[in-house]
């Protein structure tokens, strides 16, 4: 009840690496590629996201904890979002 | 003390977070942590779209090869650090101590990395016309130099905090009954990693 740890099966930790490595070794070739900044721009926040989430949701088992912790842990991100996208609509 | 006793009447059968309290401290701090580095990359994104000239293209200044290898050093850090929590879970001693001394290892080979690369663009590097890239260097420099500075600073308190756990490790602290200490150092560390995914994208490529 009070510990969740244990209760699932151990990821596989060395696929995920697999994955970041891939992911960034795929991140240096785009920012190089002759092609419009706009697509590099946004492949590669893509790709960082993704990144990102495969960090938390594997090796900081978000994946797996409460939901109520889930929430404690999101609680900035609404905050983040309206400051970049208000940042944002003064150079869009 | 009975007032002291009401105070706290009714409060010990609240449910709270479901997980032990060092891991809801360690999650609140890293909230924290992401409106800290929310802040930084928000200012960076106003000062960059304000003036684009004073930016390079990717490659210009910075070296983005050794940054790469050294991001890919840091993912490892994150591998070795989950396998130590892993370990110790699963009371295997031997493991615990290769990958807590390995985490620290690797956090301290992508500090010297950055080291290098801080040395070479401050001493043997051009930026428009001048020599050396320094936080002096404009915009560009001051903000490449406090980003990535503030999350070296970062990895330099995981690995003091990496090196203690070690100590711990060698002296089998750390088993199937007590690996909480572990796990909330290696969310530190993960995020840690994880700044570094949005920064070393935001700075270095784009």
């Amino acid at each position: 009840m009070s510990d969740h740890a244990g209760e699932h099966k151990a990821p596989n930790y060395m696929l995920i690496w697999l994955y970041l490595f891939i992911l960034t070794v795929a991140e240096v070739g785009v920012a190089f590629l002759p092609i419009p900044k706009a697509i590099i721009v946004w492949s590669l926040l893509i790709m960082a996201f993704w990144k990102a989430l495969l960090v938390a949701m594997y090796y900081m088992h978000m994946k797996w904890e409460p939901t109520r912790l889930r929430l404690v842990a999101l609680a900035p991100l609404p905050a983040v979002a309206i400051m970049i996208i208000v940042i944002m609509m003064e150079y869009v | 003390m009975a007032h002291a006793a009401a105070a706290t009447a009714g409060r010990a059968h609240e449910r709270g977070l479901d997980v032990y309290t060092q891991k809801v401290g360690m999650w609140i701090f890293l909230c924290s942590e992401v409106m800290f580095f929310a802040g930084l990359i928000g200012s960076y994104i106003v000062l960059r779209f304000g003036a684009s000239d004073a930016w390079g293209e990717p490659g210009e200044v910075l070296n983005v090869p050794v940054t790469a290898v050294n991001t890919f050093i840091l993912i490892c850090s994150s591998v070795t650090m989950v396998k130590a929590f892993a370990a110790a879970q699963e009371g295997d001693q031997k493991s615990i101590k290769i990958y807590t001394l390995a985490t620290a290892a690797l956090g301290a080979l992508f500090l010297g990395v950055q080291g290098y690369e801080y040395t070479e663009l401050i001493l043997h590097s051009e930026w428009q016309g001048s020599h050396g890239f320094t936080p002096q260097a404009g915009l560009y420099g001051a903000t490449f130099f406090t980003m990535t500075g503030f999350h070296g600073f970062h990895v330099f308190l995981g690995v003091v905090f990496l090196s203690w756990a070690s100590i711990r490790a060698f002296r089998g602290h750390w088993g199937p009954n007590n690996y909480q200490g572990l796990e909330v150092l290696g969310l530190y560390w993960h995020f840690v990693d994880l700044v570094w995914i949005i920064l070393f994208t935001i700075v270095y490529l784009i």
